[in-house]
């Protein structure tokens, strides 16, 4: 009876339908709404004006955005770098030491702060006269700590340490999940036939966790190809555009400028540029075999 | 089977009529709004929540109460939102062309697209109707576009430096009528370790603020007003000379480290809790140095102001630079425009006084501040304000909104000493001319 439902394609139709209506409505929609606006030129608030191709030309062409592309490239770099770092720390979690569970829970509270918090924190922790940066770094007898937020030339590092830190712990809790699920028989003939601890991490468990790796590394270079919110908070893309990232440089368009045809075009072009880079990704880390235990 | 059928029918019949029910209940809603046609109501959109704003929520709230009494049947419908929320409401509100009848609006470049838009209301006949000179003279004229007024100001702000009185007399420092007698109190400030001046010039406007006081000093007071309308070059030798005095002042550490990483927030709680001497903020901060009781007596006490000195012996010292907040603005779509148009004037007239005494507003509409029971503070800001001889309005405002985020990105380049006072009077020019 039940399989008779579930084959009746009306059935199928309505059991898909609430969701698919949803998604279309919040996504795709304003999606295509997106690249339509993006043809257009709009303040936002009066007519609209139909220009072509005009606003996209325009970006192709606008030095600011490939600037802020070019920050966004480089957090992408560095969080999949980083995703190394949180891979190993997960290892040693993995293996067992006292008080890894503990440990693994200090690393998730940076996750459970809301951006804001976060961003907070830091402008706090940065502040060039009485921040706790600077002020160990005058212990240490450092004359002229750096102006870590106003800086133009170190305030892009300066904001992706707490990006990255920010997603430690959810990266590490993803690795951790999937090194628990290697069977201990496997680690345990490897030890036997004489393997050290880290042929075991590079040769036995990194291997048997490759396909959660890629995951990962196509969720950290698509997070960091959009991101928006720390950076807002911290500088809002300043000092003179030395922060800004693609999708800050696309809300100020919109929202302060008042450009919200040619700002609809940059989010576009921001889409498209996602979806290649994801394509190209998974081109390359395409898994011939699947895993089994 | 059968009944299966019976049942999808009826699944897909009741998320129907969901659908079709959420689709309708705000439309009628509106409708009941409007139909009724003995009483009338007046939809008014504020942006002073209770939480962050209660004075000013109060006020209104008063005025609105009044209202109501002496016209029964017109009601005020209230809709309260925080700053930012507000802005991004009303750009929803009008691009689906429902506004309210009465709101708030900045002036110049801000309304610029809704006036264009035809979304907001003419008011010359109704301010003909002698409400015209209740306003603090060149306040109307911030909300004017091509001469006709579109906007009610509320507010109206002057920019000092305030300092420290403890501070300075500790260094036995009396405060500046030059510029060169304040580089001397930064030198002598800095020889003794104490920050001169807090700025926090993430958010830009601050720094806007001392090149604007800069330009009109050493070129007098038309001169940047007439190098953003175009009637002049920027690269006027009086505005390359201001840009040069600004990098003079970093050059010299007058301002605190890492400024320009910093926000006006942070930069205002360093000259709240004595970390520098001075700080230059317009006077809707008015209330930290007098009234406002979560701040330490103590610190209110040492506060008091100059204006902003002349340079090399140039300049009038009564020339300000400011400009009105928010001004009530009436939709040009709204159905009950009459009503609307007559609580918007009576609004005006409640509450200038009010405002003062209540909320520590300095208001748009001309108060006598010695009749009232107010601050010495207040008292001499609005003589300050009687006397002046020029209100030039913030740079980034007068300008149209890309050019103005263009200025203010230059504002950080110039402090930060990226770029050269020639350079930043030449992009300028290039922004101004791409328009």
């Amino acid at each position: 009876m039940v399989n008779k439902v579930m084959s009746n394609k009306w059935f199928i139709i309505l059991y898909l339908f609430p969701a698919f209506f949803l998604v279309a409505v919040l996504i795709f929609i304003p999606l295509l709404l997106t690249g339509y606006y993006g043809l257009m030129d709009w303040d936002g608030i009066g007519e609209m004006e139909f220009i072509g191709l005009e606003n996209y030309i325009n970006v192709v062409q606008d030095p600011r955005f490939w600037e802020s592309a070019a920050h966004s490239f480089l957090l992408a770099l560095f969080s999949t770098l980083s995703l190394a770092i949180y891979l190993a720390i997960a290892m040693i979690l993995a293996s067992k030491i006292k008080g890894a569970d503990l440990l693994r829970k200090i690393y998730l509270i940076p996750m459970l702060l809301s951006s804001v918090a976060i961003a907070q924190l830091w402008i706090k922790v940065y502040n060039p006269s009485n921040g706790m940066l600077n002020t160990v770094l005058h212990w240490f007898g450092v004359e002229n700590p750096p102006l870590w937020l106003a800086d133009p030339n170190i305030v892009l590092y300066s904001i992706f340490i707490p990006i990255l830190w920010q997603y430690a712990g959810f990266y590490i809790l993803i690795y951790f999940a999937a090194l628990k699920n290697i069977p201990d028989t496997i680690v345990e003939a490897a030890k036997i036939d004489g393997a050290s601890p880290l042929q075991v991490a590079l040769q036995i468990k990194l291997p048997l966790i490759m396909g959660v790796v890629k995951v990962t590394i196509v969720l950290a270079i698509v997070g960091s190809l959009k991101y928006f919110d720390l950076i807002y908070v911290m500088t809002g893309g300043g000092p003179n555009g030395a922060s800004e990232v693609m999708a800050s440089y696309m809300y100020k368009l919109a929202f302060s400028n008042n450009d919200f045809g040619y700002g609809s075009s940059v989010g576009f072009m921001l889409l498209l540029i996602t979806l290649l880079v994801t394509i190209i990704v998974r081109k390359f880390t395409a898994s011939k075999e699947e895993i089994q235990y | 089977m059968k009944k299966f059928k019976w049942l999808s029918a009826f699944l897909i019949l009741l998320l129907g009529s969901l659908l079709l029910f959420a689709c309708s209940e705000d439309g009628e809603g509106d409708e009941e709004v409007g139909s009724s046609e003995d009483d009338e109501v007046i939809e008014f959109m504020h942006l002073w929540p209770e939480g962050s704003s209660a004075q000013h929520y109060r006020i209104v709230n008063e005025i609105i109460e009044d209202f109501e009494e002496e016209h029964p049947n017109k009601t005020v419908d209230l809709q309260v939102y925080s700053n930012e929320q507000y802005k991004d409401q009303i750009t929803v509100l009008s691009s689906a062309n429902e506004l309210p009848d009465v709101g708030m609006t900045w002036a110049a470049g801000y309304m610029e697209p809704f006036v264009s838009g035809n979304m907001f209301a003419e008011l010359d006949d109704m301010l003909d109707e002698g409400l015209r000179d209740e306003f603090v003279a060149g306040t109307l004229e911030a909300f004017e576009l091509d001469g006709v007024s579109y906007g009610l100001p509320l507010e109206l702000n002057t920019t000092y430096v305030f300092y420290n009185k403890n501070i300075f007399d500790e260094h036995g420092l009396e405060k500046p009528d030059t510029y060169e007698d304040l580089q001397e109190i930064i030198s002598v400030l800095n020889e003794n370790n104490v920050e001169p001046i807090s700025l926090g010039n993430r958010d830009r406007w601050t720094g806007s603020m001392w090149y604007m006081y800069f330009a009109d000093r050493i070129g007098g007071s038309d001169v940047l007003t007439e190098a953003i309308n175009g009637e002049r070059s920027f690269e006027d030798p009086a505005l390359v000379e201001a840009a040069e005095k600004v990098q003079e002042m970093v050059t010299n550490d007058s301002f605190n480290s890492g400024f320009n990483g910093m926000a006006n927030e942070e930069a205002s709680s360093m000259f709240m809790n004595d970390q520098a001497a001075m700080y230059m903020i317009a006077t809707w901060d008015l209330p930290n140095f007098t009234t406002n009781e979560d701040i330490p007596q103590e610190f209110r006490d040492s506060v008091d102001y100059f204006k902003f000195p002349t340079v090399e012996g140039s300049g009038d010292t009564n020339s300000f630079v400011g400009g009105p907040g928010v001004g009530l603005f009436v939709s040009e779509n709204s159905e009950v425009k009459d009503a609307a148009l007559e609580f918007s004037s009576f609004f005006i007239q409640e509450w200038g006084e009010r405002s003062v005494t209540e909320a520590g507003v300095i208001p748009g509409t001309i108060v006598d501040g010695e009749s009232l029971d107010l601050p010495d503070m207040y008292v001499e800001v609005l003589e300050d304000l009687e006397n002046a001889t020029n209100l030039t309005l913030y740079a980034d405002v007068q300008m149209s909104a890309g050019v103005a985020d263009r200025h203010l990105e230059l504002i950080q380049a110039l402090f930060g000493l990226e770029i050269t006072a020639e350079e930043f009077a030449e992009e300028h020019e290039n922004a101004l001319s791409e328009e």
